[in-house]
């Protein structure tokens, strides 16, 4: 019996320990960001379906931090060549990546994405400010007194008499996600800061100033509806009163039900973003791991058809999959630069 | 109906039958309240179930159908293949857009400006050359005439024909312009436009246009692993409950593995996922996104459930079989492997197939090793890189574009077809071989 027991124990340790040598990969590897996903997939395929001898790229969507912390873990075929980002890369992700050898990075910016506030068509359009989105959203307001309190608002009247009287109802993404990320850094602070006593607290109380400006309610006035950006769209089709927070390609899809609310006066629309106009509005990146472009030359194919016009242009494929392209110039000194691959400099902050 | 007083018997106390038929009528209000109770809570899960199936086949059996142009293509020669050779090489390399592009002209003589023969050219899915390519590889003897070819519509206009999208909204709302509408119009009434069976959606890997989407990729990497999730999981699986069982001694190490074993089963799948990534991907060395990281993972998730069930198994078995086998002279291992295993498989299988069942459908663990990811190729063995069904229905469900609703929904009908065939499997196998005592 004993005997057995030790036969079952051997078969058991050998069968979970047998390794596998690391293997060639003959795609590209990319990473990041779910923002980004939907257009570095385009690309990818039409890499695919164009050149003859590459292999369509894998894309991961792991989110723009998992993806940085993938990039920079080092050189060598099981790390990605390429990174999607949805906010440029922060200085200690870069220390991170030449403190692991991947010294020259090439940064090449994409487009914009705006995120827009809208509601179900049935009802009428939302005339918004950053203030009002701010004051309806935030965990802590200011209390007229000098000092905060938990937010009290339970209307939209109560805000702002010009709005409607209709119960706070926001469903939007939740932490995990880099356009909640976004929308905290470019509508919460921006509406926090056109509140004179918060922006006054920014040089006295930087950490304080932070907290406030980037709490938002967790009383059911936010309504957290998951990464599904189309879930957003449905239950706003569901509850007219309701207000939804999505990527602009959303509301490209679904412009027949649901409709962009205008902020300080803009409506989102291509133009708007593309201007800047549009308050609410991110630039996006990808990332290329310079040490890589000689064992995996299809990087080159791969920036060369993201930076022609026929892909990232205002008329290109990915315009209809939702991306906001840069302004002419801008976009031939990128494309430049970026089939150069001129590496970046270390970023300030 | 009067109830009758308690009859008061001689030694001062109630009559005890009588105490019985007094409690009768509340009692069995009680037994009928529990048996509604537990009807209705059938009944609501019921409602449930046929809720959620409504609303996916509702929404998904469209993705069943596809909408194709018919195009009158002229094959010519000299666009083809200019030097006559029949080289397969040339022939897959020609400009089979160009073909297309110049049939649309054909059919629409009136558009002339550039904008308006990109919208038109637009109607036609970016997936037609490859079809044209194909075609014309498959019948090369019909270069040099004109064939007319049915090619996918892009998806804006496979929503249109399948009534996604509502014509009686102004035009700046629509996605689909009303010019465009004119055509659709005039090719559907040539007959040139109609909705057929959607092949591409079994044959096809994922992509970014919904027209062009299909689940193969998919089901060929759920195959690979889970067929490699049966080769590991099972032997070690049923080793392990048969040495815990039938040899193990009973002390304080079984006991702490017993317990553990049975806290595994609990433990949130994606700590599987942390696991394999530190261990097979970090320290071993195993390429990422392949079903082989996969299964592994998967392994260390079902390994619980098939041991729990296959020990339960085990434990039905009667001792009077392992005596009778011991009593004519056969070893331990012998009573084992002759009379105990034969008639506890059934329900080791069972629990097996529960146990796959639930990989099956299982995205979190695979979220660590890189295996949601879009994957075009379809995955040909087990260190390709792969990604699984339930994956592929997660990623289409976040797509922004309208065609992957009905194509989620779709993707899940699959996915539901495959559980239910391993469930009945696992029903199937009890009932035709347990055996009662």
């Amino acid at each position: 019996m004993k005997q057995s027991a030790i036969v079952v124990a051997v078969t058991l340790a050998a069968s979970s320990a047998f390794s596998v040598p690391a293997m060639a990969r003959d795609t590209l590897y990319i990473v990041g960001s779910s923002t980004v996903f939907p257009f570095s997939t385009a690309v990818a395929e039409a890499l695919g379906r164009s050149k003859k001898g590459i292999k369509t790229p894998k894309v991961e969507s792991t989110g723009t931090g998992g993806g940085m912390k993938l990039f920079c873990a080092g050189v060598g075929i099981n790390h990605p060549d390429i990174t999607n980002a949805s906010r440029a890369i922060k200085a200690s992700e870069y220390e991170t990546c030449q403190a692991n050898g991947v010294k020259e990075i090439t940064e090449v910016k994409i487009g914009f994405d705006g995120i827009v506030i809208a509601n179900s068509k049935t009802s009428g359009r939302w005339d918004l400010n950053l203030k009002d989105l701010y004051l309806a959203l935030a965990k802590d307001v200011p209390d007229g007194k000098g000092g905060f309190q938990p937010n009290p608002y339970k209307k939209w009247n109560e805000v702002n008499p010009d709005l409607p009287d209709l119960k706070i109802e926001v469903l939007g993404p939740p932490p995990t996600s880099g356009t909640r990320d976004a929308f905290v850094e470019l509508a919460m602070e921006g509406g926090c800061n056109s509140i004179s006593e918060i922006k006054a607290l920014k040089k006295t109380d930087e950490k304080k100033h932070k907290a406030v400006c980037q709490g938002i309610r967790e009383d059911g006035a936010y309504i957290e509806a998951g990464e599904n950006d189309n879930l957003i769209v449905q239950k706003l089709i569901a509850n007219p009163s309701a207000l939804g927070i999505f990527g602009y390609s959303f509301l490209d899809q679904n412009t027949d039900k649901i409709q962009g609310s205008k902020v300080n006066g803009v409506e989102p629309k291509y133009e708007t973003i593309s201007t800047g106009q549009y308050p609410i509005s991110r630039s996006l990146y990808f990332y290329v791991k310079n040490a890589h472009l000689e064992s995996f030359p299809a990087i080159k194919d791969y920036v060369t058809e993201f930076t022609s016009d026929k892909a990232w242009g205002p008329n290109g494929y990915l315009a209809d999959k939702g991306l906001i392209a840069l302004p002419d110039a801008e976009r031939k000194a990128i494309a430049q630069k970026a089939r150069a691959f001129t590496p970046m400099e270390k970023p300030s902050h | 109906m009067n109830k009758p007083a308690p009859q008061i018997t001689p030694t001062g106390r109630p009559n005890p039958v009588d105490i019985v038929r007094a409690s009768l009528k509340r009692r069995y209000a009680r037994e009928r309240r529990f048996r509604w109770l537990g009807a209705t809570a059938v009944l609501i899960g019921l409602l449930c179930v046929v809720l959620l199936f409504a609303d996916i086949i509702l929404k998904g059996y469209t993705a069943f159908q596809q909408t194709y142009i018919r195009l009158p293509i002229a094959l010519e020669a000299e666009s083809i293949d200019p030097e006559g050779t029949g080289a397969r090489a040339a022939i897959e390399d020609a400009d089979y857009l160009a073909l297309i592009r110049n049939a649309l002209f054909e059919l629409f003589p009136e558009v002339r400006d550039r904008q308006e023969r990109r919208l038109l050219t637009s109607i036609v899915s970016v997936g037609a050359p490859n079809l044209v390519r194909e075609y014309v590889l498959a019948h090369p003897d019909r270069i040099g005439t004109t064939q007319e070819i049915w090619v996918p519509a892009t998806a804006d206009i496979d929503m249109l024909m399948k009534g996604h999208i509502n014509r009686d909204l102004p035009e700046a709302e629509r996605r689909v312009k009303d010019q465009t509408l004119g055509w659709i119009d005039r090719l559907a009434a040539e007959g040139r436009i109609a909705k057929r069976f959607n092949t591409p959606f079994f044959v096809n890997g994922t992509s970014r246009e919904p027209e062009l989407a299909g689940i193969a990729g998919a089901l060929m990497g759920s195959f690979y692993t889970l067929l490699l999730t049966l080769i590991l999981s099972f032997p070690i699986g049923v080793g392990a409950a048969i040495y815990l069982e039938e040899f193990a001694p009973r002390n304080r190490w079984t006991d702490l593995i017993e317990i553990n074993i049975n806290n595994l089963a609990a433990v949130p799948s994606i700590v599987f996922g942390l696991l394999g990534l530190a261990v097979f991907i970090g320290f071993f060395g195993m390429p990422r996104s392949t079903p082989l990281v996969g299964a592994l993972v998967l392994t260390l998730m079902t390994l619980p459930t098939i041991i729990i069930a296959s020990r339960a198994a085990l434990k039905s078995v009667p001792p009077s079989i392992r005596e009778a086998a011991l009593g004519v002279g056969a070893s331990s291992l012998q009573t084992q492997f002759h009379h105990v295993l034969p008639l506890a498989m059934p329900g080791m299988l069972t629990g097996t197939i529960i146990g796959m069942a639930q990989a099956l459908g299982e995205t979190a663990p695979l979220l660590m090793i890189g295996m949601i990811a879009f994957i075009v190729d379809i995955p040909q063995g087990f260190t390709d890189m792969a990604t699984v069904l339930p994956v592929q229905i997660y990623l289409w469900a976040d797509s922004p574009e309208r065609g992957f609703v009905e194509r989620t929904s779709a993707a899940i009908m699959v996915l539901l077809a495959f559980l239910f065939a391993m469930n009945l499997a696992a029903v199937l196998l009890r009932r035709r071989f347990e055996r009662r005592w």
